[in-house]
């Protein structure tokens, strides 16, 4: 079976009433296992490329096709459906339950999947294994430094098995050592097969990811793949 | 390649414990507006539950005390002359069928003092009765202190005081003497205080020939009791006047006292309704106090509704995460409200020697209300949650 692109937009565009344009006309496509950065600097509509490759907002002009199903013709339910199976988020600000341990943290990130109760705690536990904080399990986010918190959230966004991963700022509230070991993860994740969308403001983040979607206004001012680090053709990364 | 996008159902497991992240999270917001339904439902479970058991109190006493007491009582005739009941009125009716017991009182007009250092027009509220030595257990009564008029006791001149009485005059020990007109009384026994015919308890009662003798009292009963089979009480009383004065029936007022207590609880209803609605206002308030939690919870936490969309919440399920919490948020006022209003009833009536009673239903209706103030208190801040566009509530600040 032929996989059609995780992420396909045509002509999308995204204007607020009083002509405000957010994004003008953009076409872009991601393949299955690619690891790339939209990257510009603020105000330059890379967070609401975020909110519609994400399905959280959708495009006033144009299609948008995520994971093979278009956009708009999906109601609520069935989009809330898409992300809850297709698409994990990581966010600049964690946006981790205070209170609640890790693991509840990262299995919330299966309740709307329809997992049951004891399975998502044991996945959980597992996804925290990925990103090394199996022994940070119990501990209550307000326990936990930035960096860790960071990696709990990125256990959250991998633990349904997403073929996307949606990464906005993931670095933007660490500081650089922190910063490396999360991108090393997005890096072992892509590794293993995951489509991982890095939005960024920062170059040198954007420098190191084999595909870089530059945006300036609204729009896409360049598309580099540097290297043949990995071909969009081959549908596994790391073959 | 699935086409089937169906949004997965939560488990009502799940759903209860989503529903409960937001009270763990604000405890003391959560008690306090708990506090609200808490203090309505608990008004309104106590309200229902003291009126239940004092008026099972009182339908005991009835039982036990019996409906089957008349009086008749001497008053005015067309004239407006005070008769005389006979003599033998007590024979007379005790001729009737189904009476069983028959007994009488008079009033005799003997002032009653202290002692003999008090001035006679320095009255005590007390008032003198030579009544029949069958009187106290046709009545039902109890001798609090001392004993009641003897064969021998009612010859003489010695007393027994109803409690109010007692208390009046100050008497606490049998052996003490009162005066009656000029006449030193001895007292030999205190009544408790009688259920049926309270107006006794005021009273300072001698025998009919000792009332004879010392007091001037000339034999003519003010009023008969009669006990008589349960089912034949209406039939007994068609005919008790005629009975003890035939012609002047117009002028005796027949009475059964247990229709006075039956009254009683009557009357309570109008206060235990009244209650009642102080408490439905209480618990007006309280759901009102729900409704503002929940509309400021969700104000509150639009990151994490944001989240929870990203995560893959439809609408309809962070609709009902808000309702769930307002349900559980006014469940928990209403339990502990409903606790502590049976907790109320169980020491109030305790307290008053009653058997606590709080009727299931008020618990359920408890329930039903609180129930119904969650869905109506939630329902707005939940629909409102919903609507929250995912971008706008995860940028929230």
């Amino acid at each position: 079976m032929t996989t059609a692109p995780v992420i396909e937009l045509r002509d999308a565009g995204k204007s607020y009433p009083g002509g405000v344009h957010a994004l003008r006309s953009v076409s872009l496509t991601v393949e299955e296992g690619e690891l790339l950065a939209v990257v510009g600097p603020s105000g330059s509509g890379k967070s609401t490329m975020l909110n519609i490759m994400g399905t959280l907002d959708k495009p006033t002009t144009g299609t948008v096709r995520v994971a093979g199903y278009d956009v708009s013709e999906l109601s609520d339910s069935r989009l809330s459906a898409l992300r809850a199976r297709h698409i994990g988020f990581v966010f600049q600000h964690f946006h981790l339950a205070a209170g609640r341990d890790a693991v509840d943290n990262v299995a919330d990130g299966l309740l709307y999947a329809g997992v049951p109760p004891k399975e998502r705690r044991a996945r959980a536990r597992e996804a925290l294994a990925r990103v090394r904080l199996d022994h940070r399990g119990s501990h209550t986010p307000n326990e936990l430094s930035g960096g860790e918190k960071q990696r709990v959230a990125i256990a959250r966004a991998l633990v349904g098995k997403p073929r996307l991963l949606l990464a906005d700022e993931p670095t933007g509230a660490l500081d650089t050592a922190s910063g490396g070991i999360v991108m090393e993860l997005l890096h072992e994740l892509n590794a293993s097969g995951t489509t991982v969308c890095v939005i960024t403001h920062d170059n040198e983040i954007a420098d190191s990811l084999p595909r870089r979607v530059r945006f300036r206004d609204g729009e896409i001012v360049s598309d580099i793949r540097s290297g043949a680090l990995l071909d969009p053709r081959t549908q596994k990364a790391g073959s | 390649m699935k086409n089937d996008l169906r949004p997965a159902r939560l488990s009502p497991r799940d759903i209860l414990r989503v529903g409960a992240v937001g009270l763990r999270a604000r405890r003391a917001r959560v008690v306090l507006s708990a506090l609200g339904i808490a203090i309505g439902i608990a008004t309104m479970v106590a309200v229902v539950g003291l009126s239940e058991s004092s008026r099972a109190d009182l339908m005991a006493r009835l039982d036990r005390l019996g409906t089957n007491l008349l009086t008749a009582e001497a008053g005015k005739d067309a004239m407006g002359q005070e008769i005389k009941l006979p003599r033998n009125a007590v024979a007379m009716v005790e001729r009737i069928g189904p009476v069983q017991h028959a007994t009488a009182s008079a009033d005799i007009d003997a002032r009653i003092r202290r002692s003999d250092v008090v001035p006679e027009e320095r009255t005590a509220g007390v008032t003198a009765q030579a009544v029949r030595a069958d009187l106290l257990s046709a009545l039902g009564g109890e001798v609090d202190r001392g004993t009641w008029l003897t064969p021998a006791g009612e010859r003489l001149p010695t007393t027994v005081l109803g409690a109010v009485a007692a208390q009046r005059l100050g008497v606490t020990r049998t052996g003490e003497t009162i005066m009656m007109n000029d006449t030193r009384v001895a007292v030999v026994g205190i009544l408790q205080p009688l259920e049926l015919v309270p107006n006794l308890d005021r009273v300072a009662m001698v025998g009919f020939p000792a009332a004879e003798r010392y007091f001037g009292f000339d034999g003519h009963p003010t009023t008969v009791f009669e006990r008589s089979t349960d089912a034949s009480v209406a039939d007994v009383r068609a005919i008790l006047a005629r009975t003890i004065s035939p012609g002047d029936e117009m002028g005796i007022k027949v009475s059964r006292p247990s229709d006075a207590l039956a009254a009683k609880a009557a009357t309570d209803e109008g206060l235990t309704t009244l209650m009642l609605g102080l408490g439905a206002v209480a618990l007006l308030v309280g759901g009102v106090g729900v409704a503002n939690t929940m509309v400021i919870s969700v104000l509150e936490r639009r990151q994490e509704i944001g989240l929870r969309r990203s995560l893959g919440a439809t609408r309809g399920a962070i609709r009902l995460q808000f309702l769930t919490e307002s349900l559980l948020l006014s469940a928990l006022g209403g339990a502990t409200g409903a606790l502590l209003g049976a907790a109320t009833t169980y020491g109030f009536a305790s307290f008053q020697g009653w058997t606590a009673v709080v009727p299931p239903w008020s618990l359920a209706g408890g329930l039903a209300a609180t129930l119904l103030i969650g869905v109506v208190a939630g329902l707005y801040p939940a629909i409102r949650a919903s609507r929250l566009h995912p971008t706008v509530a995860l940028n929230a600040t």
